[in-house]
């Protein structure tokens, strides 16, 4: 005698603890096993694009800060570099070394807060995650004491950065560097060869390597699953090419693999922040002959970069105006979610959480 | 570092896999045609010394008298990048251009934020649906005529 | 009066303090003293009632003190301090607690089954006080001793069971339903580890009386046997819905599972009973398996009790603080392909040693003691091996991550 069942569908709605943000999935299941999930996005849009066509050139990078709110830094380069681009402006090297800076320690925090919620969705009652956010902490101070703001830091101007680090930055910098290696050992010992976490996240979310690139993914996830495809090594952009430091590349593409990939790049930020820490020389961090509202001449440009989430670009249009004429987000945790559909079926609800967790999506980049 | 390819490389390059598709050469891209849009593409992905694998962005500017499309394409075998831009249709009305989602899936999600966005209809789409704004939205906020 | 209330005060703590059986003839006594003969049995039904009423006070208070420690000692996992605003040490969290629970606006959702809605949460909490009857916290000190107490508390703690799923069905919520489910599934798969790890315990103390387990532990069979330990141990922090088995209450994933419609008291009632669960439970692994009050005699037997609770309720929160949750498939895994068959080893191992020694004197109670321990590092390496990763998928261990120049 069999049983007559039927599959379900639920709405995981807007409002949830464990999507990040404001994010809705009409999901159809079949008992505990996936059959169908739909992404609704929108939520959070707030007409970033649009708004940026009536600002300045300058006032646009508070716009930018909003979008991923996680990681302002790197989304403030992304588009100061579209910007000196396209007009043709040479930035001064001592605000690029400290946007370097910058971006990298912005790289930790952002990946100190994907891996803290992604075992946090795993159930484990906040440990984890407010040992990462203890060391987040830190970094946040640290951009306190560079532009005043913790997280929407609109830190970086055409040109260079706003101003420079006051006095007390690099000692605090310099301790942060010796104690953080000795915390992501004990964060990766604690976690990364503990039994649950390993069954809950191995084999779990696969993202086959052929066909991610088809599927624009950008980013550690890409990485987790095998390309080696980093663009601070292939297309560098401000002074990367005078820094060595290696790519974690992972074998598999499961959670467990972008789990390990992010604490490992993780590692690699300090390498790269003790080498700009050497190469750093006095001087301003702004050209003197860059003007306050910045008029470039006609023209495009788009810089991608290397942000915490992927590949994040500004595509910018000029008309020889003080606004942009057009002006538009490669999100890479936009394009990310192309194959969440595929890496979820036929994995139990539980799973859905974790893999969403792994693949570090931002609302407010999704949305703009 | 990648290679950019100026806009004369891009049209010698197309040149060779589709003669006299290239309707204007600027400095560092080309406008095509849009009827051998989705030829050229394909041609671009799986040729030998082409091999574009990664649509990296996928994008609409409306100029006042005309839509177009900007399509930024990398390869990651042979890292260098190139520009392509193209004309939808004639003038400001019902703008069409054929979808590229056969060729790269990563062009899924970024055709529907064009349509919803620019309402720029993009044929052989699976799904084209509003994606940032509700479905009973009136309008295409990102054009220039759109009255806030 | 005033004499003779004293009197009846006193005589009822003093008799109960020392022993309970010569209670019962005093409250005939005491009966007796101050109403006619024939109406004896209504002062003992008083003075039960009295000591009913002080019981489950106490449970409660008890209640506040867990919830107060858990909050603080996560907090002190965590590193950070726990709740400390309230009262010293914010001993009065808990207090704040309950008023807020209170004062919530009780919702009662339109598609739910109403009298199946309301009953389910006062389904939870009644039977868990029922268990305190039966539980020893000192030498004489209990409410009563049922001959058949280890069954009891197994019983009682099956209705939780049912609790969960007149909880989920009434609420008439998708989340609701699908928790209870797989709350009912999971409780159901447990109580056979359970049970079979007290069959374990009944075989040595011969009887199934609480008060004959503990005299009976002159070893604490946490030490004896601890298989049965540890699968009871387990079993019952499935049982109380807990880390690392909390999928009924995944927050982050049905946000409350079972209890997503419940709000105001009825949502502190389920609270509560959760709690009260926690603190019956380990008060029965204390007696089962940790020799409940006995000790050496410098300090009161009472006090011993009170020590190794304490303990155990940490070594819950503990369990709580550090452990990720186990999916549902691999939670009913666990139960019926490792926890039935250890089980089911304990009992034969237990019940050959028994055969070989009938009677033991401590050093051969030493002797199976050494024999037990053997028997659980191999049969947990022996189901490690079965039911752990495979060699070729390469899991249990941590994937290597090629480092690119």
């Amino acid at each position: 005698m069999s049983i007559r069942t039927e599959p379900v569908t639920m709405n995981v709605g807007p409002i949830h603890p464990s999507t990040h943000g404001v994010f809705r999935m009409r999901v159809t299941f079949d008992g505990e096993e996936i059959i169908d999930v739909e992404p609704v996005i929108g939520y959070l849009h707030r007409g970033s694009e649009k708004l940026a066509e009536e600002r300045t050139y300058t006032q646009v990078v508070t716009l930018t800060d909003r979008m991923d709110y996680v990681a302002s830094m790197t989304n403030n380069q992304s588009y100061i570099l579209s910007v000196e681009k396209l007009a043709g402006i040479t930035p001064s090297p001592r605000g690029v070394w400290l946007r370097m800076i910058a971006s990298e320690l912005q790289r930790i925090a952002s990946h100190a807060v994907a891996n803290g919620f992604l075992i946090n969705d795993l159930g484990a009652w906040h440990t984890p995650l407010l040992y990462m956010l203890r060391e987040r902490e830190k970094i946040l101070e640290m951009f306190e004491m560079l532009c005043g703001a913790r997280i929407t830091n609109s830190y970086l101007r055409p040109g260079g950065v706003f101003m420079d680090a006051p006095d007390q930055f690099w000692p605090a910098l310099n301790r942060f560097l010796d104690e953080m290696p000795h915390r992501i050992d004990d964060i990766e010992n604690l976690l990364s060869t503990n039994e649950i976490v390993l069954i809950r996240t191995q084999n779990v979310g696969v993202l086959k390597k052929d066909e991610c690139l088809n599927a624009s993914i950008t980013g550690p996830v890409l990485r987790a699953s095998g390309v080696d495809w980093d663009l601070r090594h292939k297309n560098p952009y401000d002074y990367y090419d005078q820094i060595s430091f290696s790519r974690p590349l992972g074998e598999i593409g499961d959670n467990h693999d972008r789990f390990l990939v992010r604490i490992f790049e993780m590692r690699e930020s300090l390498k790269i922040l003790r080498q700009c820490i050497e190469n750093i020389q006095p001087g301003p961090v702004r050209p003197k002959e860059v003007p306050f509202l910045v008029r470039p001449p006609k023209g495009d440009s788009y810089v991608p970069i290397e942000s915490p989430k992927g590949e994040l670009g500004f595509y910018l249009v000029s008309d020889g105006g003080v606004s942009p004429f057009r002006c538009h987000v490669r999100a890479p945790s936009f394009i990310n979610l192309t194959l969440l559909r595929e890496m979820v079926l036929g994995d139990k609800i539980a799973d859905l959480f974790v893999t969403f967790g792994s693949l570090d999506v931002n609302m407010g980049e999704v949305d703009r | 570092m990648t290679k950019v390819f100026s806009g004369e490389m891009i049209r010698e390059l197309i040149d060779d896999l589709e003669p006299e598709s290239v309707v204007s050469t600027n400095n560092d891209s080309v406008h095509i045609k849009s009827e051998s849009a989705l030829k050229i593409f394909n041609e671009l992905k799986n040729k030998e010394n082409c091999q574009f694998d990664l649509l990296s962005s996928l994008t609409a500017v409306d100029y006042i008298d005309r839509f177009e499309m900007v399509y930024h394409l990398t390869s990651t075998v042979h890292n260098h990048s190139l520009v392509i831009k193209l004309i939808c249709g004639e003038g400001r009305k019902e703008p069409k251009v054929s979808s590229v989602v056969s060729i790269w899936k990563g062009a899924d999600l970024q055709e529907r934020e064009v349509w919803d966005l620019m309402g720029i209809t993009f044929e052989n789409h699976p799904n084209l649906k509003r994606l940032l704004l509700w479905e009973e939205f009136p309008g295409h906020p990102l054009r220039k005529d759109y009255l806030r | 009066m005033n004499t003779v209330m004293d009197s009846v005060v006193f005589k009822f703590i003093y008799c109960h303090l020392v022993s309970s059986n010569e209670c019962v003839d005093s409250f005939r006594i005491l009966g007796s003293g101050f109403i006619s003969e024939k109406y004896s049995i209504i002062g003992f039904l008083i003075t039960s009632l009295i000591l009913i009423l002080i019981l489950i006070n106490g449970a409660l208070v008890g209640v506040l003190a867990l919830i107060w420690g858990e909050r603080r000692l996560i907090g002190r996992f965590q590193a950070r301090l726990g709740p400390n605003r309230w009262g010293p040490w914010g001993i009065f969290t808990p207090v704040a607690d309950a008023i807020k629970v209170m004062f919530k606006e009780d919702i009662s959702p339109r598609l739910s089954d109403k009298f199946v809605f309301v009953l389910a949460p006062v389904l939870m909490v009644i039977p868990v006080l029922m268990i305190f009857a039966v539980i020893p916290f000192g030498k004489a000190t209990f409410l009563t001793d049922l001959n058949v107490g280890v069954l009891f508390i197994l019983a009682i703690t099956s209705t939780n069971t049912l609790s969960v799923l007149m909880a989920g069905w009434g609420s008439g919520n998708r989340y609701g339903i699908i928790g209870g489910l797989r709350a009912v599934a999971m409780l159901l798969s447990y109580e056979i580890p359970m049970a079979l790890a007290a069959v374990g315990v009944i075989l040595m103390a011969g009887s199934l009386s609480i008060i004959k387990v503990i005299e009976s532990q002159t070893i604490p069979f946490a030490i004896f046997q601890p298989l049965g330990f540890l699968t009871f141990l387990i079993a019952a922090t499935a049982e109380l819905n807990r880390s690392p088995f909390d999928i009924t209450e995944a927050e982050s994933e049905l946000i409350a599972g079972y209890m997503t419609e419940y709000s105001s008291m009825k949502f502190g009632l389920f609270f509560l009973g959760e709690f009260m669960a926690t603190i019956a439970a380990s008060a029965v692994i204390v007696c089962l398996f940790l020799g409940g009050w006995r000790g050496p005699e410098i300090i009161p037997s009472h006090f011993w009790f009170l020590i190794k609770w304490i303990l155990m309720i940490c070594v819950f929160i503990w369990f709580r603080a550090t452990f990720p949750r186990l999916r549902v498939d691999q939670i009913m895994e666990l139960a019926w392909k490792a926890l039935f068959e250890l089980t089911l080893i304990n009992i034969l191992a237990v019940a050959i040693l028994m055969l070989i020694w009938p009677d033991p004197t401590i050093l051969e109670l030493w002797i199976m003691t050494g024999i037990n321990w053997i028997i659980f590092f191999v049969s947990l390496w022996i189901f490690g091996k079965l039911l752990g990763p495979k060699p070729e998928q390469k899991d249990g261990v941590s994937r290597k991550i090629v480092l690119q120049k």
